[in-house]
């Protein structure tokens, strides 16, 4: 495992903590540096972490009601004179309903706007499929000038917070519900479009996850190494612009490739991962994530279960892979 | 331009001619043609991107950009898109086409505005900077209007004009057979809004109408402009079936000598 991350992380008693709380911290953080930077949300202040930066900074926030279309054309103007909005809701809604917007009025002008979209994942649980964000990567990174990232805990979700006001132009990233493990440190290295290989035990296949799934790959190459799989496990925190170089330089060293994600196999960031590699690199891929359905309510980790994303469906699909290299 | 593009609206932007003229011409803009970005500019968005051709031959004739280029509309490389594009062309502050989505995006400019001048980091001459947003009678049919109409009036945004080209017609018919609009300045006064109703061939009233709307400082302004679609040239004048499509040669020649010459309303008539 790098030792840039967690010591702690393979403790029983990890730290636990939603990525959207790193949201809300790199937003006060960013109250504080950048006057420029405003918040905007669809009457869900409380739950995408956003009420501490709307008590300091009451002037930079704006309230817009359940009305996620609006808010996404308001946000486009603030970006067009000169703001820095982050507009936050629950994905299913924004950028769910307002994808029309977030086409036309936020990414044909390339405007400067950040889309922050909370509850994603069947791990959403109790709430049901109609709350389970599982299509938001697809119709985000298929818009021509857009960053999709999925941080892999909540310290990485403030980086990205911090990283995307410096980085101008549409971007988008998503949070999970549930508290999730704390997998790096304020050290560990992050960089919009830049993978880190975080566990290398050999080059039998190579896991490639984001969200807070990178941890159960983490475990699972733990056991897999145990039972004489050797894997390599990146965090490909960036769906868009994805890094070329590192998934060419996995698919070279281990042959074989497994995707994991909390979201439909189609369109996501494995799909990503499979367009670069046909192009460049062809090597058998096996995709974990939601197999083409919607969810239902349950606790996150029996969803996760029943739905395949769980530690012992992505050992199963690094076997299977595997074995697929081999003939 | 139609003409020469083969393709595009007619009926609209004929109808809206005036109010473009009494905007960039009657003295109610802050704007600079030869320094179209300046800080402290009025902002105008077209949300119902379709009539874009009297937006782009309002801003070339106020001297945005060359004339020649307005034969480009709609051709490859053109500056000129069929909807209009963010900044494509010095003036062109919004995006717009697919209905609905110009209204939230003026908000957006008149909380800047408004947030700017609050922190004095915008330079403001005599007043405040205006944003105009231009939409359809039609288009008032999304929802996301309504969204920005109940945001706008709540925030009192008086920095705020609206104007809706109330022609009353679209594609597949008369706005009141398609979906009812009215009654119309009814649904703005309930959400906060001043209402100001005007002749939209009469240009000193809607230059009224602008100024009146720059001293109110109680919410935001919509100016309800009545309009002919396709005024000017006869035959399309009141017919729906223009809204959509561009003359044809013959009708082109017609519509421009109907527009340019007495004389040719006058054949037009005898014909």
């Amino acid at each position: 495992m790098s030792n840039l991350l967690n010591p702690k992380l393979f403790d029983q008693d990890v730290e636990q903590k939603p990525t959207r709380h790193g949201y809300g911290e790199g937003l006060l953080e960013l109250g504080e540096k950048n006057p420029n930077v405003v918040v905007l949300t669809g009457d869900l202040a409380e739950s995408t972490r956003v009420q501490e930066f709307s008590k300091k900074y009451p002037e930079r926030f704006f309230e817009c009601g359940v009305a996620e279309q609006n808010m996404t054309g308001i946000a486009a103007g603030l970006a067009a004179a000169g703001k820095i909005p982050f507009i936050s809701s629950y994905a299913v809604f924004s950028p769910g309903r307002a994808w029309d917007q977030v086409r036309v009025s936020v990414c044909y002008s390339n405007l400067n706007v950040k889309i922050a979209g909370a509850h994603t994942g069947v791990s959403v649980g109790p709430d049901g499929a109609t709350h389970q964000a599982l299509e938001d990567i697809a119709i985000m990174r298929v818009l021509p000038n857009m960053t999709v990232v999925v941080p892999c805990d909540a310290i990485e979700a403030k980086k990205c917070t911090l990283a995307f006001a410096d980085r101008p132009g549409p971007a988008y990233f998503r949070f999970a519900r549930e508290k999730t493990p704390i997998i790096t440190t304020a050290d560990t290295p992050f960089e919009i479009g830049k993978a880190e290989i975080y566990f290398e035990a050999g080059h039998d296949a190579a896991i490639v996850a984001c969200g807070s799934l990178v941890y159960q790959s983490l475990i699972a190459a733990k056991e897999l190494e145990t039972e004489g799989v050797k894997v390599t496990v990146v965090n490909n925190n960036t769906v868009k612009p994805m890094d070329v170089g590192m998934m060419m330089k996995v698919a070279r060293d281990c042959g074989a490739v497994v995707t994991i994600e909390e979201h439909q196999i189609m369109g996501g960031m494995g799909s990503a991962v499979a367009e670069v590699l046909v192009a460049n690199y062809p090597v058998p891929v096996e995709f974990v994530g939601m197999p083409n359905c919607f969810g239902e309510s349950g606790q996150p980790e029996e969803l996760l279960e029943k739905y395949g994303m769980s530690v012992k469906s992505i050992k199963e699909a690094v076997r299977k892979v595997w074995a697929r290299k081999q003939k | 331009m139609l003409l020469a593009a083969g393709s595009g609206h007619s009926a609209g932007p004929l109808g809206m001619a005036d109010v473009f003229t009494a905007l960039y011409f009657g003295e109610v803009l802050n704007c600079d043609p030869k320094d179209p970005w300046k800080e402290e500019r009025d902002r105008v968005l077209l949300s119902a991107g379709h009539i874009c051709p009297v937006w782009y031959a309002t801003l070339g004739n106020a001297g945005y950009f060359p004339k020649e280029e307005l034969l480009t509309l709609r051709k490859l490389g053109s500056r000129l898109q069929g909807h209009p594009h963010f900044r494509a062309l010095p003036g062109v502050e919004s995006t717009g086409g697919p209905l609905g989505q110009g209204m939230s995006q003026a908000i957006g400019h008149a909380l800047a505005i408004r947030m700017d001048v609050a922190a004095g980091k915008l330079p403001v001459g005599e007043r405040m900077p205006w944003v105009y947003c231009v939409l359809s009678d039609a288009e008032l049919q999304e929802g996301q209007n309504w969204e920005a109409i109940m945001f706008a009036g709540k925030n009192n945004l008086h920095n705020l004009t609206v104007v809706i080209d109330r022609n009353n017609i679209q594609i597949d018919g008369f706005t009141e057979d398609v979906m009812p609009l009215e009654p119309l300045a009814d649904k703005f006064k309930a959400f906060n809004w001043s209402v100001i109703e005007v002749d939209g061939h009469n240009v000193r009233e809607i230059v009224d109408a602008f100024n009146k709307a720059m001293a109110i400082f109680e919410n935001p302004t919509v100016i309800i402009a009545h309009t002919i679609p396709g005024k000017g040239v006869d035959f399309m004048g009141w017919k729906y079936e223009w809204h959509g499509k561009p003359p044809n040669k013959d009708e082109g020649e017609k519509a421009l000598s109907e527009l340019r010459t007495l004389q040719g309303k006058i054949q037009s008539e005898h014909q």
